[in-house]
């Protein structure tokens, strides 16, 4: 069947078992959008800047553990996703960037809206293409879903010039791919499993930190009867929430610079430290060689670059994270139910607890997402996050029980991202109530995707807890520099209700704690179009626990 | 300390920019790189001269080996492999000076290339160090260019 490299394109991406893109049109895409005009299989959904797009594939692909697609011409087009691809890598998320280039006789010549986005990439996705022939596009697509969604998920950029989308050529799909340079390492060797058992069985004190590989791996499920079944006390990185859930008794919560006190206590006070599909991210660790100094280290990672990149591993494991446990789980039979050591970790629960000082006249923004957890805990509901203050509360304040519940930009600490991402979650998750929480500075960075979401009849809702700060960097200004607050107030932000209204979203605003409630229930009682919730909150409000950058995890600022 | 890695990696446009950033990303010096096709001409293996720490060398490998189009990653004990480097050298020769420089030439078995009235070229391989010492006893001739390809190695027989 001769078929142009356009048409080629979306059947290969339908072979692929792509049924939505999210992109943005222009000149070196053209015949890609041609070719969608009359696509019934793929639905394209536009957005009105191509970070959006984006985003919008990341939040699909971490709502659903499927691909996201987006596509972007080429220039401006394709260097406007490079965030949104960063932003993937760090978060190793599964994406397929797809970009238009200027035809191959243009290449390297400065061309108008060219740029070497494969070259530009390189140190940002896990791998990249420029397709030079229409015959080794099918191959190249095949190619880059497979890297993207294998081993070590990630993003990975084709970049296909306007004469290859032009020209026809005898189209087939092929069936396998074979990449002999590309095999990542599944099964976790027996004799390291042999050894994590042996430690695991001695352990008094062992504690599991849980981080967004095991959600990548699908391996929830397994993480949870590891720790029910040998006793071991469970926490989380911000990307690993919803890996275990929250409401169990063996639940830390999560670890690090705003983790919670009995998480950080735990990690320093171990004599086994389980390491699950975790980096060791200096977030996480604070002063490396005061992270948990006491405990045997065993690492399940399936990149083998991660193990011993940041601390010293004494029992590394590659492989997939799920069939390493499993094969742990075979021959593990643990009789230690470690008493002493839970009923250590429940007093400093009781001790310590995650907290914060109500106010009967100011909203206190961890009030809105306990209310907000109350209304939607048993009902699917999906988080997704911009990044500062509001990120973490969202993340300390809201219980999470499953996995693909809660979508953060972790690594690189993407502010622009919760909005983009919450209308991929709500695509791929059409069922479940999408949030997005934010602050009253991230919500302007890709506020132009609210008419994507109208336009769509998304009903996310859009909780921004606005203090008319940039929250978190005046928080740092406040501690660490004397209160000097250098360009982080934000009190000349426009009307966010305005806003909104005249995007089509509905819009609410509430000042008072007791209406928090009631106006939650009213923006959820909406279902036909996306809601803007202003919560007024108190402005100098911390977040706490906090370590310091650079200093020991059990050496918090609790309040 | 100083390692001589080899990289093996499918013969595909863009791999030398990828193995060259991610030693600059990382922060690794290169001190020479020399890349050519192997046996299967589907295939390249670059030899890369660097210094740094144990620790980093083990993650500059590990991400080297990450690369997609990368095959294989090793790094080759000095005492283990043949380390062997070709440089070309123009020197000032002059109706006195060039029997002393044939001399120095055939000392350290290298190679009279091209002649002419006021210069020759000479084609040496060898180790580094013979390089650099050739080099050392010519300068006082005067040396116009100089130009190395930066080492080749190949671990030995009996080392593999």
């Amino acid at each position: 069947m001769e078929i142009t490299g356009a048409q080629a394109l979306l059947e290969s991406l339908k072979k692929e078992g792509v049924d939505l893109i999210f992109g943005y049109p222009g000149g070196t895409v053209l015949p890609i959008y041609d070719a969608l005009y009359a696509e019934k299989g793929i639905k394209h959904i536009l957005v009105r800047h191509e970070q959006g797009a984006a985003h919008a594939a990341d939040g699909y692909a971490r709502a659903t553990g499927k691909v996201g697609v987006c596509l972007a011409t080429s220039g401006p087009g394709a260097t406007n996703l490079v965030t949104g691809i960063a932003n993937a890598y760090m978060d190793s998320i599964p994406m397929v960037a797809i970009t238009g280039q200027v035809g191959t006789a243009l290449l390297g010549k400065d061309s108008f809206q060219e740029a070497d986005i494969t070259g530009i990439t390189q140190p940002i996705s896990k791998h990249g293409y420029l397709v030079k022939k229409v015959e080794d596009l099918p191959r190249i697509i095949k190619e880059a879903f497979y890297i993207a969604r294998s081993g070590r998920p990630g993003p990975v950029v084709v970049d296909i010039p306007k004469d290859i989308q032009l020209t026809k050529f005898n189209f087939s799909y092929p069936d396998n791919v074979d990449i002999a340079s590309y095999r990542p390492t599944l099964k976790g060797h027996p004799n390291q499993i042999s050894l994590a058992i042996k430690a695991i069985t001695a352990a008094k004190k062992p504690v599991i930190y849980a981080g967004g590989g095991v959600i990548a791996s699908g391996a929830a499920k397994e993480l949870k009867e590891l720790a029910e079944h040998c006793h071991i006390p469970v926490t989380t990185t911000l990307l690993g929430k919803g890996a275990f859930p929250e409401t169990s008794r063996l639940s830390l919560g999560m670890l690090g610079m705003h983790g919670t006190a009995y998480a950080n206590y735990a990690i320093t006070d171990c004599d086994l430290l389980i390491a699950i599909g975790a980096r060791f991210d200096d977030r996480v660790t604070g002063h490396i060689d005061h992270f948990a100094p006491n405990a045997k280290i065993i690492h399940i990672d399936v990149d083998p670059a991660e193990i011993g990149k940041n601390v010293r591993i004494d029992i590394p494991i590659v492989g997939d994270v799920k069939n390493v446990i499993k094969a742990l789980l075979e021959k593990l039979s643990v009789k230690d139910e470690h008493k002493e050591w839970l009923d250590q970790i429940e007093e400093w629960k009781s001790k310590y607890p995650l907290s914060y000082k109500l106010d009967s006249g100011l909203i206190k923004p961890q009030q809105v997402i306990e209310q907000l957890y109350e209304l939607t805990k048993d009902r699917e509901t999906i988080i997704a996050t911009e990044v500062g203050q509001h990120q973490m509360w969202a993340a300390m304040f809201y219980k999470y029980t499953k996995p693909r519940t809660f979508v953060s930009s972790g690594g690189l600490g993407t502010m622009g991202f919760g909005l983009p991402a919450a209308i991929g979650a709500q695509f791929g998750r059409p069922d479940a109530i999408v949030c997005n929480i934010a602050g009253d500075g991230s919500i302007q960075m890709n506020i132009q995707e609210l008419t994507t979401a109208v336009n769509n009849k998304l009903p996310i809702k859009i909780i921004v807890l606005d203090n008319c700060f940039l929250g978190m960097v005046r928080q740092w200004q406040e501690i660490i520099h004397g209160g000097r607050y250098s360009s982080t107030n934000l009190c000349a932000n426009p009307d966010l209700c305005k806003i909104a209204e005249a995007y089509g979203v509905a819009a609410m605003r509430c000042s008072s704690p007791a209406e928090i409630r009631s106006t939650l229930e009213a923006a959820l009682a909406i279902t036909d179009r996306p809601v803007l919730i202003d919560f007024i909150v108190a402005k100098e409000e911390n977040v706490f626990p906090f370590v310091q950058p650079g200093q020991p995890i059990n050496q918090m600022l609790i309040d | 300390m100083k390692h001589t890695i080899s990289v093996i990696v499918e013969n595909k446009p863009g791999i030398l920019s990828r193995v060259a950033g991610l030693f600059a990303r990382r922060g690794f010096n290169i001190e020479s790189l020399a890349v050519g096709v192997t046996e299967d001409p589907a295939i390249s293996r670059m030899t890369i001269s660097a210094e740094g720490d144990e620790q980093d060398l083990e993650q500059i490998l590990k991400q080297l080996y990450k690369l997609i189009d990368t095959i294989k990653v090793f790094d080759l004990p000095h005492e283990k492999a043949i380390e062997v480097e070709l440089a070309l050298i123009k020197v000032s020769a002059s109706d006195k000076t060039r029997a002393e420089i044939t001399q120095i030439v055939d000392v350290f078995k290298a190679k009279i290339v091209d002649a002419s009235e006021s210069s020759i070229i000479i084609q040496i391989a060898d180790e580094s160090s013979k390089v650099a010492s050739m080099e050392e006893m010519l300068r006082k001739y005067g040396v116009k260019e100089l130009v190395r390809t930066g080492k080749i190695a190949l671990l030995k027989g009996s080392a593999e």
